[in-house]
């Protein structure tokens, strides 16, 4: 079993892949603004870096794709780290002036907004963390994805057009750090920003609640054979369908 | 008729290394620019998502998504051509054609873009139309280069 050295402290790697891993194991405080435990690390944001001093290439390195190897010696909070990650974090400033987690991040490490922000032409949250793009990748529809590069550099869906293949999931909304991405209902329909995207909503065949997006419930029903709206029930009336046929079985004579 | 191109292109670039780039490069000079609905037949026959496709289309300058004229002239804007003045020659281009710079003439037969260093540095100024580069080139030659391409150079 190998071992690690974060500010001067030797830890056990036990089956953690990443120094950030490590760290967070540890209680060692690092930011991150583009890693999520569930999704694979991308090394976008850098604002994660440490400083290696032995055991890799020394100098500046994202914890969160730096793997966790015996012998390796990190700092985490030298004056080095702490004047690249301010520097980072007035660039993401610059960048997404309106995200609450940027501004949040900038008061922890010490830098204050500018108090007049040079408008950009065109104002966003994005920070470009691509974790809506991996989370719309592992669930298996990929229906947005960066383009372009450079300033340039955006996520969106394939020609900026409607992205036919969003199912309605969301889980770009439950990853995304910064609320660039919102769903929003009207009627029977499922709309998401900036995708682009409307998906409809399955009715419940009881009680007619709309109760999950239709491309949702056909995807893992193809793709994983998971077919949890089968019997066209949203999940309360499933479980008092369930219960009632339960009751049947156990207690048969017992209704009516 | 589209899907049979890109279905031959697809089968004649198996090695799954690179491949997409290989196809994406084969289809440019096939329909001179990338083409949307290619793209998406491009991505049927790779079984990739389409956003993928996009995301490499977009990502290098080689590839274009608007349609481009029959003849491409590049003028190299590196730091060497820079220095020799190279935008004096973009500018005398846009005059001749009457278009700026990216764009294509309304008949469709040229197109003007500015490239990072074409690699010939020694030559500088350099502009290149399709394959032809022309080094050490002087401003007053413009008027004349396009009147030979517009005549029907490289239409063999
Ligand atoms: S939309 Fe949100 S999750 Fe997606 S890249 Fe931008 S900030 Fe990250
Ligand atoms: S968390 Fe490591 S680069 Fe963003
Ligand atoms: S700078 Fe023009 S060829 Fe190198």
């Amino acid at each position: 079993m190998g071992f690690v050295t974060i500010n001067g402290r030797s830890v056990p790697i036990k089956g953690a892949k990443t120094v950030l891993e490590i760290a967070r194991r540890e209680g060692i405080w690092i930011p991150t603004l583009c890693n999520h435990p569930g999704l694979p690390p991308y090394g976008a944001c850098r604002l994660c870096l440490v400083e290696v001093k032995a055991g890799a290439k020394p100098g500046l390195a994202a914890s969160c794709t730096l793997p966790a190897t015996d012998g390796l010696v990190v700092e985490t909070d030298t004056p080095r780290v702490q004047r690249t990650r301010k520097i980072l974090i007035k660039l993401l400033l610059e960048r997404a002036p309106e995200a609450e987690v940027v501004k949040d991040l900038a008061k922890k490490l010490g830098v204050v907004p500018p108090a007049e922000q040079v408008a950009a032409p065109e104002t966003t949250r994005c920070i470009l963390c691509g974790l809506c793009v991996r989370a719309c990748e592992s669930i298996g529809s990929s229906a947005i994805g960066f383009a372009f590069r450079g300033s340039r550099r955006k996520v969106m869906p394939p020609f900026g057009k409607p992205a036919l293949e969003c199912l309605g999931c969301q889980a770009c909304v439950q990853v995304c750090p910064t609320g660039e991405v919102v769903f929003t209902i009207s009627g029977n329909r499922l709309q998401g920003e900036p995708w682009r995207s409307e998906v409809e909503l399955k009715e419940c065949a009881s009680c007619g609640r709309l109760f999950a997006p239709r491309p949702l419930v056909e995807h893992l029903k193809e793709r994983f054979g998971f077919d949890f709206a089968g019997e066209e029930l949203c999940p309360e009336c499933r479980r008092q369908a369930m219960a009632a046929k339960l009751a049947e079985t156990i207690l048969p004579g017992a209704q009516g | 008729m589209n899907d049979v191109d890109v279905r031959r292109i697809v089968a004649s670039h198996p090695d799954p290394e690179g491949r997409l780039l290989s196809v994406l490069e084969a289809i440019q000079q096939r329909w001179r620019y990338l083409p949307e609905e290619v793209l998406r037949d491009v991505a049927q026959e790779l079984q990739i998502p389409l956003s993928r496709v996009y995301g490499v289309a977009t990502f290098y300058a080689a590839f274009s998504l608007e349609p481009r004229g029959k003849h491409l002239i590049s003028v190299c804007h590196g730091t060497a051509c820079h220095v020799k003045g190279a935008g004096q020659f973009t500018e005398r281009l846009e005059k001749a054609l009457g278009i700026r710079e990216g764009e294509t003439t309304e008949d469709g037969l040229f197109t003007l873009e500015a490239v990072r260093c074409l690699g010939c540095c020694s030559l500088s100024p350099v502009i290149r139309i399709d394959g032809t580069t022309y080094g050490r080139v002087r401003p007053e030659q413009i008027p004349e280069i396009v009147a030979q391409w517009r005549g029907g150079k490289g239409d063999d």
